[in-house]
């Protein structure tokens, strides 16, 4: 069977995937709900970012998003 | 030593098949900001075109490889190669005149596993790396890229309800243009080696460079120049039945479907599991298609698509194996140059048949009507 299917590489393809392919636009999505805190549907983007924690939580989240980004291109550079 | 005309040919046709897979492949990472007015179409292919350059440089442990595995690299002559790359560039021209995503290392190993078969008979291909390398990833890749994109769709929306609509999409835009970012960056990296590789194997056949030697600094340089400047000429057509054809994509959509196939495709690379770019961006299309709800999915031109996959390395390998039958029974320099022709000949009849229904950067966008190309209001044709 494995000498047809690589179970060995897709399973952790499968995993980190789900991880970095979902999971990191999902923590994109908290923060955008973070920096919304305080506006109401139907109301322009003025609002944006008018509660100091829901700021400070979409800091958190879209650096998360980056650090994914950086790991990303490490891999590439680093030679895979 | 081999023969020098025949290696001179062989290199600028390799050079030609990996500008057809950059323009083939623009849409992989840019049809989806395309559709959803993130990028304005002429800036989308100038940032992944450069960006495909850059990732062509990034990685600089090229192998020789592609071939290794799939056919018997010692019954691997010039002329295997040079038919090979003929079948690889037809197919590819023909899939995007009927604007069809198809792997272009389908294409390049279908016509070499042809042209090898052509000169060396089966024993000339290895069936069980062909099947276990080549095939079953390809059933396999766009499905865990497509739940990967589900789930990430699915999720996001979830995540944003309550959101106003201006500000969901405008951060979405953002999120998408980093992610199809990476996806260029990792098409530069992939598929540019594809070619570097196969231009490295052509020195050895030929005796320039010792067997086992890395990619000269040259070719990775052109290798570069090539498949950026052909996804800066953007596949148009292939662009329209990606991002407007296959599902109506929202920014988040397109989001999700950009950082399932950049996670997919950085992943299976790391991890030594070969696939195509361009199944794997399909299958994140469709899966953030599915993940939305109310989201239209066009399974007819996915069905389409899946089709023109299953014959992508059977008729590569048919055209290859033509292409090698002629240059070998004429023989010689001769041979070669018959092949050139017959190349060119149908390479400019494809041209000139995409001219009939012309897809540019101005009508990309134009309301899916069941057909890649735009019924009317048909705009002057542009350089393609």
């Amino acid at each position: 069977m494995s000498s047809w299917i690589d179970l060995h590489a897709l399973w952790r393809i499968v995993l980190v995937g789900v991880i970095a392919g979902a999971g990191l636009p999902a923590v994109f999505a908290i923060g955008l709900r973070a920096l919304a805190i305080g506006t109401t549907e139907g109301q322009g983007e003025a609002k944006l970012g008018s509660n100091p924690v829901g700021v400070a939580a979409a800091g958190v989240c879209f650096a998360v998003v980056l650090a994914g980004i950086a790991w990303g291109v490490y891999m590439i550079v680093d030679g895979t | 030593m081999g023969n020098d005309f025949l290696l001179v040919l062989v290199v600028i046709t390799a050079l030609g098949f990996d500008f057809t897979n950059g323009f083939h492949d623009t849409g992989n990472a840019m049809a989806t900001s395309i559709a959803t007015k993130a990028l304005p179409p002429r800036v989308a292919v100038a940032m992944s075109g450069a960006l495909n350059l850059v990732g062509a440089f990034l990685s600089l442990s090229v192998a020789a490889a592609i071939a290794s595995g799939l056919v018997n690299t010692g019954k691997v002559t010039l002329t295997v190669v040079f038919a090979g790359l003929a079948g690889g560039i037809i197919w590819n021209l023909l899939t995007w005149l009927f604007g069809i995503p198809s792997s272009s290392s389908h294409a390049l190993i279908g016509g070499v596993v042809g042209a090898t078969f052509a000169a060396a008979g089966s024993d000339g291909v290895i069936w069980h790396g062909l099947l276990s390398k080549v095939i079953i990833p390809a059933a396999i890749s766009p499905i865990i890229a497509g739940i990967i994109a589900t789930l990430g769709t699915y999720y996001i929306y979830r995540l944003t309800r309550g959101v106003p609509d201006g500000a969901r999409t405008r951060g979405f835009r953002v999120g998408q243009i980093g992610s199809a970012a990476m996806v260029s960056l990792a098409h530069g990296t992939n598929d540019a080696q594809k070619t570097m590789g196969i231009i490295t194997l052509a020195l050895i056949a030929h005796g320039t460079l010792p067997a086992g030697h890395q990619a000269p600094f040259w070719v990775i340089l052109c290798c570069a120049l090539a498949i950026s400047l052909g996804t800066y000429s953007g596949g148009w057509r292939v662009i329209r039945t990606l991002g407007k054809g296959l599902v109506e994509i929202e920014a988040p959509q397109g989001m999700a479907a950009e950082s399932a196939s950049a996670a997919v495709i950085l992943l299976s690379s790391h991890f030594g599991y070969s696939l195509s770019t361009t199944h794997v961006a399909t299958g994140s299309i469709l899966g953030t298609g599915v993940g939305r709800r109310g989201a239209t999915v066009r399974w007819g031109v996915a069905g389409r698509m899946a089709t023109a996959w299953l014959f992508t390395l059977p008729v590569a390998a048919l055209v290859g194996a033509g292409a090698y039958g002629i240059d070998h029974g004429i023989g010689g320099t001769g041979g070669d140059i018959v092949v050139l022709v017959l190349l060119l000949a149908v390479i400019g009849a494809i041209v000139v048949r995409s001219r009939r229904t012309p897809i540019s950067h101005d009508n990309v966008n134009a309301e899916w009507d069941g057909d890649a190309a735009p019924a009317v209001e048909a705009p002057a044709p542009v350089a393609a």
